[in-house]
């Protein structure tokens, strides 16, 4: 009886089953990505980096959308925020470099405390415009934060003195690393010159896109993630079990916003240059985009679905439109080739976000990989019918009881 | 310029340009009077009314719709006959627009919540902004002048600096007459009191024998009508269309809509005018730059401190 039994419950360590392959294999490629680039002339690494960043700000973006429940539209205001927040403390044309040198905070044009106080001015803002928003209904809500996210680039356009306008602030401060200043070649390290390029960005973007992860994760799991998912499902009955609504959805707001504050840092310091357009409401409708594509309320779907939009967008869209060219002009049909010449995704990505948008919600409104809500909600019954399921396939498998 | 005439000059301006908002809002308030659902591509149904009617006006030609050399001389009779059949051909295009999204992109996702709908609205919006970038191209096209400007103000023997022109006339000649024809239609024919019986309570307008789908279709059609001739008289009045004007124009008819009390027709006409309004004295006492700043203000103030819109009572007739 004991012999039967034993092949059902370790099963993933005596055959590696693919799901771990796949996973190990992607972090593996993730880790060594900028080298694989470098090896194989892909000459991607400067796409991927604006891409993990806005995976990154999705991330931020489902706390609000998909585990409080309520509909950001204006998002990219608080990215916007962070940037200009970072780019204040750090860039010679900001307003405080006259001041701030001489001054006993001088050790806030350190990037790294910069991009901090970034993150917590972001969430100040979110909180700020959470506070008196709450209340409202989620299309109302919706549309304030619309009205919000279409605010503040203007207000960064017209307070010229201060952000210099349409023009943008430029430069911005670095982030270093020992005596490595990120961009700057040669950078030493130890006292050994290399050329690294942007590699570091990618490190560190990385590594702030993997802590985003750990904390959303952890923070999803906590006393207030659980609330937050009390109060999407059901607001009136998380109410009577004693869930205070407004705290619960103000944290999702602010902690959402701060995401998006550290994301601006780094994309402000790796740009070197930030301006009001970059952060309009086709930003923002992008990133929700991402979260509703992979599906909201799960990381993993948030970055496959980040991962899908972003790769399309910069990588993909103006390669195959590439490719579609060459094709046509291969084909020595001269009416083939200017009609396959007229072919242009990048031009066409509005459209296509669009219609992903409206499929989606018509066809599955939860994303392409859904949270697991239902297993949550319903644990005792799903594991203990899973580990029967199991239980039976493994005696199966060893030929019946005996 | 005096003070005071400065002031009126304002108003004049933003009362024609509220009138326009006015068209467009009307299509924000009857869908979501009846639905309940924000209509977010609304504007950029109207974008593409402008450039329908565009369109079809250079298809015709010179030859038949002359264009205005001078802003003081009368166009010719037959310029009025290929306007008027612009304006027929871009409602009956926005109208018929508007019911394929509805069929298309809203119907299944009516018993889905509010998020849903809004969310396939907003992946429109985009779709439709994108047809307007093929269709006229990234940068601003001219909408050829067939529209006189002459200072009625100065032809009846009045010297002032206000200008009250032909242009200004035209818009309220053309939205006022829509507007009353639709609460008339709305109020007095019994397609009308079928929107009404189904913005009240859909299920029991359904028990009563109404067909809801059709219904809510009319009312994207009569919403999207307006939109279209509201684009048509936004590019005679304004001279010039581009493809991301709807979302501007949307967002101000939306915050019109929303301030005169959503699902509320007067609410509406009353909000498009106060914004109107307010957008022209921004433009003239502040900066330009700063109305989009105001306006969004506006709605957000709104939203925040009284949803229901100055009209919208609980006890208010929904249209």
């Amino acid at each position: 009886m004991s012999q039967t039994l034993a092949p059902a419950l370790p099963t993933a360590s005596r055959q590696p089953n693919f799901g771990t392959l796949a996973r190990n294999l992607f972090i593996a490629v993730v880790l060594t990505y900028p080298f694989l680039d470098l090896a194989f002339g892909w000459q991607a690494l400067l796409a991927f980096i604006p891409m993990m960043l806005m995976i990154t700000l999705a991330m931020g973006l489902n706390i609000v959308v998909g585990y409080a429940g309520l509909l950001d539209l204006g998002y990219a205001a608080f990215y916007a925020i962070g940037a200009y927040a970072a780019a204040f403390f750090t860039s010679p044309v900001s307003p405080l470099n006259a001041i701030l040198p001489d001054s006993p905070f001088f050790w806030m044009q350190d990037f790294w405390v910069a991009m901090l106080l970034a993150v917590l001015v972001a969430g100040l803002a979110g909180a700020l415009l959470g506070a008196p928003t709450l209340r409202l209904r989620g299309d109302y809500l919706a549309l304030v934060t619309l009205g919000f996210g279409e605010i503040v680039p203007r207000l960064v356009k017209n307070l010229e003195p201060w952000t210099k306008g349409v023009k943008g602030m430029n430069p911005i401060g670095r982030p270093y690393l020992f005596d490595c200043t990120f961009g700057v070649d040669p950078c030493t390290i130890f006292g050994t010159q290399y050329k690294l390029g942007m590699i570091p960005y990618y490190y560190v973007t990385l590594a702030i896109g993997a802590l985003s992860i750990f904390l959303i994760i952890r923070l999803r799991n906590s006393r207030l993630g659980r609330a937050w998912a009390a109060i999407r499902d059901d607001e009136i009955a998380a109410q009577g079990m004693g869930v205070n609504p407004v705290t619960t959805k103000l944290w999702a707001f602010a902690l959402g916003a701060s995401f998006s504050g550290a994301t601006g840092a780094i994309f402000g310091a790796y740009l070197q240059t930030i301006s009001p357009d970059q952060f309009e409401y086709s930003t923002s409708v992008i990133v929700l985009c991402m979260v509703i594509l992979g599906g909201t309320g799960n990381v993993w779907g948030v970055m496959f679905g980040g991962l899908l939009i972003q790769s399309f967008d910069r990588i993909f869209a103006e390669r195959l439109t590439g490719w579609v060219h060459k094709f046509g002009a291969a084909t020595g049909v001269p009416a083939v080739a200017t009609l396959l010449s007229n072919f242009d995704l990048l031009r066409s990505r509005l459209f296509i976000f669009g219609l992903c948008l409206v499929l989606l919600m018509a066809l599955r409104p939860q994303g392409l990989l859904p949270a697991r809500k239902r297993r949550e909600s319903a644990l005792i019954d799903e594991t203990e019918e899973e580990a029967n399921a199991r239980h039976d396939a493994a005696v199966a498998q060893a030929g019946g009881p005996q | 310029m005096a003070g005071f005439e400065f002031l009126l000059q304002q108003l004049v301006t933003g009362i024609a340009n509220g009138m326009l908002i006015t068209l467009i809002a009307i299509g924000y308030t009857l869908v979501y009077g009846i639905i309940e659902m924000i209509n977010f591509a609304h504007g950029d149904v109207f974008m593409l009314g402008a450039f329908s009617a565009l369109t079809f006006l250079q298809l015709v030609g010179a030859q038949a719709v002359r264009r205005v050399r001078n802003v003081d001389q009368a166009p010719s009779p037959e310029t009025y006959l290929w306007l008027v059949l612009a304006m027929i051909l871009a409602m009956v295009f926005c109208a018929a627009l508007n019911v394929m999204i509805e069929r298309f992109a809203y119907r299944r996702l009516r018993r889905g919540g509010r998020m849903a709908p809004l969310i396939s609205a907003i992946g429109v919006s985009f779709m439709l902004q994108n047809v307007g970038l093929y269709w006229k191209g990234a940068s601003p096209v001219n909408f050829p002048r067939f529209i006189p400007q002459i200072d009625l103000v100065k032809e009846i023997g009045i010297d002032s600096f206000v200008r009250f022109t032909t242009k200004d006339l035209f818009v309220i000649v053309v939205t006022v007459p829509l507007v009353i024809a639709l609460t008339v239609f709305i109020q007095r024919t019994k397609l009308g009191k079928a929107m009404r019986a189904t913005a009240q309570d859909r299920d029991a307008a359904q028990l009563m024998g109404i067909d809801i789908n059709r219904t809510i279709a009319l009312t994207f059609l009569l919403g999207g009508a307006l939109a279209g001739a509201a684009g048509l008289v936004s590019g005679l009045y304004n001279n010039t269309a581009n493809f991301q004007m709807g979302f501007s124009y949307g967002l101000n008819s939306f915050t019109a809509a929303v301030l005169g009390g959503i699902g509320n027709l007067n609410g509406a006409m009353l909000g498009g005018v106060f914004i109107g309004v307010l957008a022209a004295l921004s433009d003239g006492y502040i900066d330009p730059r700063w109305t989009p700043v105001v306006i969004f203000g506006t709605l957000n103030l709104v939203l925040i401190l009284r949803p229901t819109g100055i009209l919208g009572q609980e006890s208010a007739e929904r249209a």
